[in-house]
């Protein structure tokens, strides 16, 4: 059977070799459990990176316009990647 | 001192509001954290109406009591939130070790909490606190708070930031006993899983201002350190340790390089509200934006 894996990186800025500055990992496969807090180093440095080591891209956050009135407002992290890997796991 | 309050002072302040958080080690006594681990294994907290005044909340000759008049503890709440605030809730924290997850039946320890934000959607400018106590040692195996640095100004909706597992500059509470963290409300902060021998507690007060928070610290010095403006980019002296800017515009791991700049200008705004000073600065990030033809603006001169 196959399972996802699935990597989330937020990056300084919207180039994918830029660096990271949070990341989340969910294991479909169940091999381990990642929770908050866990890791206090990023498992890649910058988007690339884990390109290359066989992460597959799949979604990426849009560049959205600043809403008038709201431009210097922060809130969420605004530079998201998402990556998976495939993983086969045993029938059962 | 100043009616048995150890005020804070202006660099405390700055920080504050640089980073949304300040610690400060074991500023309550043995006795009092004794006390609170003795009423928790008692009758327990006691429950407070929403809204109460300080002075109010809690019986004389309580531990509670005896924490809030703690002149370290009244001088960090006399300096961000002033005189008289209202209690806006308490609650007592307890992460389980893994012995006593078992022993209560669950199959496995506690997961650590998702990052948040308290309350909801909160755009003041007044601020609440957040007084975080520890009446124990809290080692790293213990779980400490998890809490991100400089998040306090972001503009979220409680656990939605949530999907967020590790962010660059991220701590983690380890501290002896009787340490007390002051947090603004929107510091972005979670409870960790505790993998430790013992069970892990934590008082937490959130205080609501009844005056506007101007002032309200040690500001002798303030004046003195509201300087105009100096070089930036091209510098040729460098600055002093204590320069109000340089305090005030600490960047963090987790910035991102465009809103990391946001951050700075909104510290600035908060600088502006506590210390009273529309025309404040630093590192001319508002007054750039301020300048529009016909609109004088302050200059080194």
């Amino acid at each position: 059977m196959t399972r996802q894996k699935v990597l989330v990186l937020w990056l300084a800025d919207s180039a994918l070799d830029s660096s990271v500055v949070a990341w989340s990992q969910w294991d479909g496969a169940g091999e381990r459990r990642h929770i908050a807090g866990d890791e206090e180093r990023a498992p890649y440095a910058n988007g690339v990176m884990a390109l290359r080591d066989g992460w597959r891209l799949f979604q990426v956050s849009p560049l959205a316009p600043h809403y008038p009135g709201t431009e210097t407002q922060t809130s969420y992290l605004k530079y998201e990647f998402w990556f998976e890997k495939l993983a086969e796991v045993p029938e059962g | 001192m100043a009616d048995g309050a150890d005020l804070l002072t202006t660099t405390q302040m700055a920080q504050f509001a640089a980073r949304g958080v300040l610690e400060f080690p074991s500023i309550v006594p043995s006795e009092i954290n004794a006390a609170y681990l003795d009423m928790l294994g008692a009758e327990g907290a006691p429950a407070v109406a929403a809204g109460t005044p300080l002075s109010r909340a809690y019986a004389e000759g309580s531990p509670i009591r005896a924490f809030v008049e703690t002149p370290a503890v009244q001088g960090i709440i006399r300096s961000l939130v002033g005189e008289e605030p209202l209690v806006d809730h308490h609650f007592s924290h307890v992460a389980y070790s893994p012995a006593t997850m078992k022993a209560r039946g669950f199959s496995r320890p506690q997961d650590s909490q998702h990052w948040h934000q308290d309350s909801t959607i909160d755009t003041r400018q007044a601020f609440d606190i957040q007084l975080m106590w520890y009446p124990h040692e809290v080692t790293r195996e213990m779980g400490g708070t998890r809490y991100l640095p400089g998040s306090h100004l972001r503009i979220v909706s409680e656990a939605a930031i949530g999907r967020y597992q590790n962010i660059a500059g991220q701590r983690h509470v380890v501290c002896p006993a009787g340490t007390v963290l002051a947090l603004h409300h929107g510091l972005w902060h979670g409870g960790g899983a505790n993998r430790g021998e013992a069970d892990r507690y934590m008082f937490k007060l959130r205080l609501n201002p009844r005056v506007r928070q101007v002032r309200l610290w040690d500001t002798r010095d303030l004046d003195a350190r509201h300087g105009p403006q100096q070089p930036i980019f091209h510098i040729t002296t460098p600055r002093a340790n204590d320069d109000l800017a340089s305090i005030l515009l600490e960047p963090q791991p987790w910035f991102e390089a465009d809103t990391g700049r946001l951050e700075l200008i909104n510290r600035v705004r908060l600088w502006r509200y506590l210390s009273g000073d529309a025309q404040f600065d630093a590192d001319y990030w508002l007054s750039r934006l301020e300048n529009q033809p016909g609109r004088r603006i302050e200059t080194a001169g």
